[in-house]
């Protein structure tokens, strides 16, 4: 027998951004879109279980989420004007060419518009595309759910008195929009990734795995974009590796030592499979998609080919010539060319990186391989001092009191 | 709907006949696009004067309201349909004037 609960919670995850997107087109709002998303799910929790699961899930909750917000509006009718006023300007004419006409991208664009603020961004895009409840958008970034419902309603009624438009962006801007909504989703990758705050679990998969299924929807909506699926390899690639990444002990493992045997397969294989689709197309690689690649080289084999990924760098270098970027170019040298080699090209990065902990911990390992005990000590000590993840701090505390004095 | 949009400025009548002959070209557009609704520049914060008739005999002093590092320098009005088109926009203002500036929706008037 299919359990009403099991069929409900799968239609919460793959419904409630369509539902949402249907709403708002619809009714030209976000605030009754949310509202109405919320109540229809609350109505099939109510009957599926006892008057049964419907033939076609998601069209019953779009059409209950419809009702729901006619009887909202009517409800409000002594409200009109205010309603007017926060109408969404929906653009019904023609598209950016090549862009699929998906209320579901619409979403993303507009959860992800670069007038919000970043946090915004990010709590709106988990709330309207995600579906995750205030409640647990705010205890995934720590803050206070008031707190946390205040950003949302906030920026629902910026988007409102604004004029921000709900619209997939003109031929000419489209690439750029699409690069804000990846920084939005890598930025909710990276803090479940490399959580930090003292009380908190090194690892967050729940971020980690809300980031990969919203990135998947982005990739299903624009499949012919590079960046997204450099994207999605590049979240799985570096997924794939979260159970080796964490010792039993809570200390972070360094790729070199992880156990290859507990990494995902299914998620490695996934993820190569986009690579070696972006490699066919014979397009030149984005940013994301460089950054998929050498994760790629690092999973492929028992040993990464340092040689490929200090070429895949210098391609990146190119896009982008951040000190961060030539950090981690310059750790890649040192394995292949030496360490001595690397840490003199590590050296050159230290007014940038400061305040940086991996440029700490980098210098730190090199000196420690190389023999220079004091000079590694004083890297960690730093390195220490700056990191926030609780299993990278673990792991850089050992490995400073094994080098000794 | 309408954005009123404000130039930061951080130096006292610093525009240049290069921004001038720019602006101009740029509101030569928006009127032809019909997104034009009011410009204007502004003489520097210290020529303010502030109003206050709330009480039973008006009172004047000198202003301006508010002492800050960055202040309106000018203004335009703009007409657009929402605001990814007033943006675009006005990333060409921006560019014209050679200063930053600020985009503020205009309340719309009560139904």
């Amino acid at each position: 027998m299919i359990d009403a609960r099991d069929v409900l919670t799968r239609a919460h995850r793959e419904e409630w951004a369509r539902v949402v997107a249907t709403v708002a087109k619809r009714f030209g709002n976000l605030d009754t879109a949310e509202d109405a998303a919320a109540e229809a799910f609350a109505t099939a929790a109510e009957h599926w279980p006892s008057d049964g699961i419907p033939p076609n899930p998601g069209a019953w909750l779009t059409t209950t989420a419809t009702r729901k917000a006619i009887d909202r509006i009517r409800r409000e009718s002594t409200r009109d004007a205010r309603h007017r006023e926060a109408q969404l300007v929906y653009d019904t004419e023609a598209e950016a060419l090549g862009v699929i006409n998906d209320d579901r991208l619409r979403l993303f664009f507009i959860c992800c518009h670069p007038a919000l603020g970043i946090e915004a961004r990010v709590a709106l895009t988990l709330r309207m595309v995600g579906g995750l409840s205030v409640p647990e958008i705010a205890r995934a970034f720590l803050v206070q759910e008031t707190t946390m419902g205040a950003r949302i309603t906030r920026a629902k009624a910026k988007i409102a008195a604004a004029g921000i438009p709900y619209r997939v962006p003109a031929a000419d801007d489209v690439q750029r929009r699409v690069s804000g909504v990846l920084a939005v989703l890598y930025l909710i990758m990276n803090e479940g990734y490399l959580a930090s705050g003292p009380d908190t679990a090194p690892v967050r998969d729940d971020l980690t795995g809300e980031a990969i299924r919203l990135t998947r929807l982005l990739h299903e909506l624009l499949p012919e974009d590079g960046e997204v699926t450099g994207m999605l390899a590049l979240m799985l690639l570096t997924d794939a590796r979260r159970v080796a990444r964490v010792s039993s002990a809570g200390e972070l493992v360094p790729l070199a030592d992880q156990d290859r045997g507990q990494w995902s397969a299914a998620q490695i294989s996934e993820g190569h499979a986009l690579v070696r689709e972006r490699l066919a197309s014979g397009m030149a690689p984005g940013r994301y998609q460089l950054l998929a690649a050498i994760n790629a080289v690092h999973t492929d084999g028992d040993a990464p080919d340092w040689a490929q990924i200090v070429a895949l760098y210098d391609q990146l270098v190119e896009l982008d010539s951040s000190p961060i970027v030539r950090l981690n170019r310059a750790i890649a040298v040192g394995e292949r060319d030496g360490l001595d080699v690397g840490l003199a090209q590590i050296d050159t990065l230290n007014d940038k990186l400061q305040q940086y902990h991996p440029y700490h911990a980098a210098r730190a390992d090199f000196l420690r391989r190389m023999g220079r005990a004091p000079a590694s000590r004083a890297a960690y000590e730093a390195a220490i001092g700056l990191a926030g993840n609780t299993a990278e701090v673990a792991f850089l505390t050992r490995r400073r009191d094994e080098v000794g004095e | 709907m309408q954005y009123l949009v404000n130039v930061i400025d951080s130096r006292s009548e610093s525009g240049t006949a290069e921004e001038a002959v720019a602006i101009d070209a740029f509101n030569e557009k928006l009127q032809a696009g019909g997104h034009w609704v009011f410009a204007a520049g502004l003489a520097d914060p210290t020529t303010s004067t502030l109003v206050d008739g709330r009480g039973a005999e008006p009172v004047f002093s000198d202003g301006p309201f508010v002492e800050a590092k960055e202040w309106a320098a000018g203004f335009w009005i703009i007409e657009a349909p929402d605001l990814d088109v007033a943006l675009k926009l006005m990333a060409e203002g921006s560019r014209a004037c050679n200063r930053r500036l600020e985009v503020r929706p205009v309340l719309s008037p009560p139904a």
